[in-house]
């Protein structure tokens, strides 16, 4: 963790190590801590080498979809002529989710080392920073640093001596979540409305001004200085013995009802019983922990007991009928109405939902629609199953996956907690008939 | 929404200005104009608070593009203003994460002591204007809002007034 409060003797913090020390901000400051020797390494080496560390190391996509992203710079293919681009994915908007901006506001050479590394590795002479809108601390903090690494001659058309051109520049969003997908993030950096875009063609052939592009998740940029420094199997020291498809360590956002909310870093496989007891302080005086999202509010809502007999990496949680996403564990206690949470994510996506697909437009505004007629004590028991019926019309069928995170909540709330659902109903207050004087 | 006129719209990007200048360097980074709009917008509000039509037509003017497309970008986004609002513009995180934590009486007490009557509404001293945002992205400090461009953490109903003094 690091900031607010120091880490707990039971977390690995490779990234984390420097959160909460400003010294580390600092260009000096991150070369004293043996920043951009990673750099230097990689420019003396093939770009094709780079990636084959890379994809040793087991490094997965931490922003969600945990593609291995050795594998997705291999889809570059540098020196074909054409420009190639490097986009970070900043826009850090999952609920749940607040890692990235702790990366940004402590270690933000640390990310623009990833960027350099990473740009250079796929052939591109370019790097884009999409950072939120809101983030105004971190934008100011990568902006910061990215001056400095100008002025100390790390960047630029000359990057560190070696003749290479290595530009990066931060694009400040406005505000939508959005724009936290891939192809949406691009149509925004053009400076168009951020609607996602059809796939096929992928972004390694044609993603941001139409040329072959690579994003990647701040965690994901961060960790490559470390591996590169440290080697393949070093990165590889954490993982379960007989799960060797996630590796190295992962930083998880906590918040809700919990004792101790902050970014914890664990190693992969960790178990989250203990992460939540013992990390985190377990559940607030006199209270119980009641449902568990363990990786930001688009994948499906844990019971207590699935959470406790989670293993804390990609397979783990899919074991136990949830998906690890971006890290952002949200705890519910026994003091909430489950419901009306649910309600509010759906209102979320409602809000958020670009309104290009009409199975999304019209599914989240009807999914929000009738959740809030059920809280507000209107709900009739034909509702269960027309929420059923719009969230299954929602998955799978649009051009991007907001639609399907919106019925995720409500298919795995409804599977697991129907009883909440169904107290609400009969509690009906439509029947009352109002006092009058 | 009422259509709002711009009356004393000074432009920004008159050849010559520290704006220009400002705005051809960020061209420098894209291989085209069109993705040097969402800065050139910020670069808007930020010297006149919001984006009025007369702002849009001037990107539009310089950047070569249509004043409706401008319109149709500026309209995606949530943090451009179409509007003028308060002095002090208080955005206030609502999501499930910080919902569970109280945060629906942070958006009462700020109601209540900034004399805004409801969200969206610019108080009658103009000095406040209060709205929900989804998910700010500091679910641990629960609850985040943001003024302005200042981000403040763990704000409870009642240290909002020590966080609206210190405005004055």
């Amino acid at each position: 963790m690091g900031y607010p409060h120091k880490s707990h003797a039971r977390e690995t913090a490779v990234l984390s190590e420097f959160f909460g020390v400003k010294e580390a901000t600092t260009l000096d400051g991150w070369k004293k801590r043996g920043g951009y020797t990673a750099l230097q390494k990689c420019l003396g080496m093939a770009p094709a080498d780079i990636v084959t560390v890379v994809k040793d190391s087991g490094l997965r996509g931490r922003g969600g979809a945990g593609f291995p992203t050795g594998v997705k710079w291999s889809f570059m293919k540098p020196g074909d002529g054409k420009p190639h681009y490097l986009c970070c994915n900043a826009d850090e908007s999952e609920p749940g989710t607040f890692k990235d901006r702790e990366i940004m506001r402590w270690t933000p050479h640390a990310l623009i080392e990833g960027c350099a590394i990473g740009s250079y590795a796929i052939g591109a002479e370019t790097c884009y920073i999409y950072i939120r809108g809101e983030f105004t601390e971190p934008i100011v903090r990568v902006e910061a640093a990215l001056k400095e690494c100008y002025a100390g001659g790390i960047l630029g058309k000359n990057a560190m001596g070696t003749g290479k051109t290595i530009d990066i520049y931060v694009h400040r969003g406005a505000g939508a979540y959005i724009c936290g997908e891939e192809t949406a993030l691009m149509n925004s950096l053009e400076g168009k409305r951020g609607n996602p875009r059809i796939k096929p063609p992928f972004p390694a052939v044609s993603g941001v001004f139409a040329s072959p592009t690579t994003i990647n998740n701040v965690e994901t940029l961060a960790a490559v200085p470390h591996i590169i420094n440290n080697g393949a199997a070093w990165y590889k020291q954490w993982m379960r013995p007989d799960n060797p498809k996630s590796t190295g360590t992962k930083l998880y956002s906590v918040c809700g009802n919990i004792q101790r909310p902050g970014n914890y870093e664990v190693p992969m496989g960790f178990p989250f019983k203990d992460f939540l007891y013992d990390l985190c302080g377990g559940p607030l005086p006199g209270r119980k922990f009641r449902a568990i999202i363990p990786g930001g509010i688009s994948v499906p809502i844990q019971t207590v007991d699935e959470a406790e007999a989670s293993l804390m990496d990609y397979e783990g949680f899919v074991a136990q009928g949830t998906m690890l996403g971006s890290g952002g564990v949200i705890v519910f206690d026994d003091a909430q109405n489950l419901v009306k949470q649910i309600a509010r994510a759906a209102r979320f996506f409602a809000h958020e939902s670009c309104a290009q697909c009409t199975q999304c437009r019209e599914g989240t505004a009807w999914t929000t629609k009738i959740l809030e007629r059920i809280v507000a004590g209107d709900g009739t028991p034909e509702d269960l199953d027309t929420l059923l019926e719009i969230a299954e019309n929602m998955t799978g069928k649009t051009i991007c996956v907001l639609s399907d995170s919106c019925a995720t909540p409500v298919v795995s709330g409804l599977k697991k907690f129907r009883g909440d659902f169904e107290a609400l109903i009969k509690k009906k207050k439509h029947f009352l008939v109002p006092a009058v004087a | 929404m009422s259509n709002h006129v711009h009356a004393e719209y000074a432009p920004l990007f008159t050849p010559g200005s520290a704006r220009r200048k400002e705005l051809d360097e960020v061209l420098s980074r894209y291989p085209t104009k069109m993705a040097a709009l969402l800065p050139a917008l910020w670069m808007v509000q930020h010297d006149h608070g919001w984006v009025s039509d007369e702002g849009m037509a001037e990107v539009a003017g310089v950047l070569d593009l249509t004043p409706a497309y401008v319109k149709g970008v500026v309209t995606f986004y949530t943090m451009y203003h179409q509007h003028p609002v308060g002095k002090h513009f208080i955005q206030v995180c609502t999501t499930s994460p910080c919902n569970v934590c109280g945060a629906e009486a942070v958006v009462d007490s700020l109601l209540r002591h900034t004399g805004c009557l409801e969200l969206g509404q610019t108080s009658p001293d103009g000095k406040y204007t209060v709205i929900e945002v989804e998910c700010l992205g500091a679910c641990g400090f629960a609850t985040p809002i943001m003024i302005n461009e200042d981000f403040i953490e763990s704000v409870t109903p009642e240290n909002v007034p020590q966080i609206l003094g210190a405005l004055e």
